[in-house]
This record gives C-alpha cells, structure tokens and sequence, in this order.
C-alpha cells in the first residue's frame, strides 16, 4: 500500500521543503521505499535542500507531458538507497500541472511498490498547492507560532477536509497533522511567542512534532543534506521523532522548555 | 528571572493578544467555510444597490446562509444610519 502525504502549510518560508525532506529521509532511513515531489513549479528548490540540484536532468513537468520515463526523472539519493526525489520543472507555465498528470505519476510510483510519496507543496491556494494535496492519504501541516501562518494553516485544513478526493468520494478523510517549527522556548516563556497548546487550542488538532529554531536548519541547507541527518542539531532530532510519531511511535515531545541558564546568566537575566 | 530584569518593561504578553485575535478570526473564519461562493459578490453588490439611497456604513450589509432542516435559509440584514445623522444619498 502506497500512502500519500502531503507537506502543507498556505503561509510560504515557514518550512515545508525543511519538513518533506527530512521526514522523506527519515522514512527512507527505515528502509522504507520512498519518493519525494516538488509542486512548486517555477520555482523548484527541493533539489537544493536535497543536496541533488546538479543531478537534475529530467523533472515532474517532462514525466507528466510524455518526454522522459518516470524512472528517468527520479534522482536516486547518494545516501540511501530507497529515496527518491522528483524535481519540481523550473517552466512558467503555470497550467503545466494537470490533475490528471499528476494522478498518472502518482499511480505509476504506487506501482512501482513506493510505501511513500511525500508531495511537498507551494505555498498559496493555487493549482500547484491543491494538486499537491488532492490525491493525499495524510497532510503534515507546517506552521510557525505566529498569526499569519496559524490563520493560513487553518485555511488549509478547510481546503484539505472539502477540496481533495478523499473528500470529493465521501471517503475517510485525510488525516492531518500539525507540525510547529521555529518553535523559540525562550521566548514562548516571556510571552512573546504563542505556545504549543495556544496552536493546539486554536485549530484543534494534535500536534505531531515540534521542531526547534535552530542554527542546524540553515547549515542543513547551506550544504544540501536534510537537517534529520545531523545528530548533533535539536532540529534534526524533533524530526527524527515527528518521523516516529508519524509511524505510530509514542514519543514525550523535546525542547519545549527553557534551557537551563548558568549562574552568572541567572544573576543577569541574560 | 535576573536581579535586574525590573529595569525591562513588563507588557501584557503579546502571545495573549495573538491567541485571542486567532480565537476570533478563526472562528469567524470557520463559520463562513462552506458557504457558497457568490455570497461576497452578492454583499458587495447588494451594498452598491443600497447605498443608491441611503449612505450606509462599509460593513452595513451582513449576508449568511443558515441551514434549516430541508433548505438553506440566505439571512440578509441591513443596518441604516442613526436617523439623527444627516442621510447623504449618493
């Protein structure tokens, strides 16, 4: 049984592209067989946090118009065997999308025994963002603790329960979760950030990882390797648990509170 | 909590006040889902038409769709200027 997730989120830099690569390695790292799309056309960008921009050839747009084979198009991962990641086409072409290119691809790749699909999706409502989401089994969430992305997200979850074929079928719905990145602990304990359960209070949904802002996530992506593969960076390991958790796992949440601070810092309030 | 943390002003949280506003605009937000989708047009037109003759505020006309058993009820309401403000007819 293939599943489709998609990664989502309505509000753009919150970290869809961070979130689908790393919860595609994780996957990929328990043997898994998984591939990984980029939806956002015209401005493909996967590739580069993949670490696999200089091994495009082919991408989603030439697979869907007939140009190349799917097998073709898909980048096998240098790190692990079972990943693959499929470009998003850098055309400006806006309608090079059709839902039914994308349904052939995505049952080719459900034929070709994939356990997972992660579709990561543009941000916005447009067509790149609904295709992304139409054929979904499950949808990861992205939202940062912040106004904007907490109302888009709650957009999303409206498009994702009434726009997708789940939905359109009358069939179990898609199953969602939320994920918070750039979760600051500090600054949730001042008051100036909304916390995990403000987010939870709000859209109502049970959150299946926070992520941490870390410097990890910039380095991850400044050399191209999915920030779950750093053991060292607290947002690889939020990953790597949301990854479990998405598997069934039960996991205590990490990093949701304050560091503790020296003694010189207490005295100051550093 | 430092020894000299009395020299920062203390606000009220504006975690707080983005929880709240959230609270209501998404609600809000929520309760319009589902709607048809001319509903927006058919306000704002029906708010031109109105303000042919009576010079009524922006947000004047509020327009749903209440579901009542079998049907769909469409609930129009339109609230006119104070009768002691001055009526401007456009």
């Amino acid at each position: 049984m293939t599943e489709f997730i998609v990664v989502t989120s309505g509000k753009g830099g919150v970290g869809k592209t961070t979130t689908s690569a790393s919860i595609a390695v994780g996957l990929a790292r328990r043997g898994k067989k998984v591939a990984v799309i980029d939806f956002d056309i015209g401005l493909r960008n996967l590739d580069l946090i993949m670490g696999c921009e200089r091994r495009v050839v082919y991408d989603f747009v030439n697979v869907i118009h007939g140009e190349c084979t799917l097998k073709q198009a898909l980048i096998k991962d240098k790190r692990i065997d079972t990943l693959h990641v499929l470009a998003a086409s850098q055309t400006r072409d806006k309608d090079a999308l059709t839902k039914e290119g994308v349904e052939k691809v995505l049952n080719e790749l459900r034929d070709e025994g994939f356990d997972y699909v992660i579709c990561d999706s543009p941000a916005g409502i447009e067509r790149g963002a609904f295709l992304a989401m139409y054929f979904a089994d499950r949808a990861v969430v992205v939202v940062n603790p912040e106004v904007s992305s907490v109302r888009d997200s709650d957009r999303i979850l409206g498009l994702l329960a009434s726009k997708t074929r789940r939905a359109e079928l009358g069939a179990a719905p898609v199953e969602t979760h939320l994920l918070l990145t750039r979760y600051n602990p500090v600054r949730v304990a001042d008051g100036e950030m909304m916390s995990i359960d403000d987010v939870k209070d709000i859209l109502g949904l049970d959150v299946l990882g926070v992520v941490p802002e870390s410097e990890g996530v910039l380095s991850a992506s400044n050399s191209g390797v999915p920030v779950i593969l750093d053991d060292e960076a607290s947002a690889g390991q939020a990953y790597e648990d949301a990854v479990a958790r998405l598997l069934g796992e039960q996991r205590p949440m990490r990093f949701l509170d304050v560091p503790k601070k020296g003694f010189l810092a207490r005295m100051f309030g550093g | 909590m430092g020894i000299f943390d009395f020299l920062r002003a203390r606000n009220t949280s504006t975690a707080t006040v983005a929880r709240e506003r959230l609270r209501i605009i998404v609600a809000q937000e929520r309760s319009q889902r589902g709607a048809p989708d001319y509903l927006p047009l058919l306000r704002r037109e029906l708010l031109e038409v109105i303000r042919k003759y009576v010079s009524v505020e922006q947000d004047a006309v509020d327009i749903h769709v209440e579901r009542d058993g079998e049907h769909d009820v469409l609930e129009l309401s339109v609230a006119l200027p104070d009768r002691s403000a001055p009526a401007h007819v456009a």
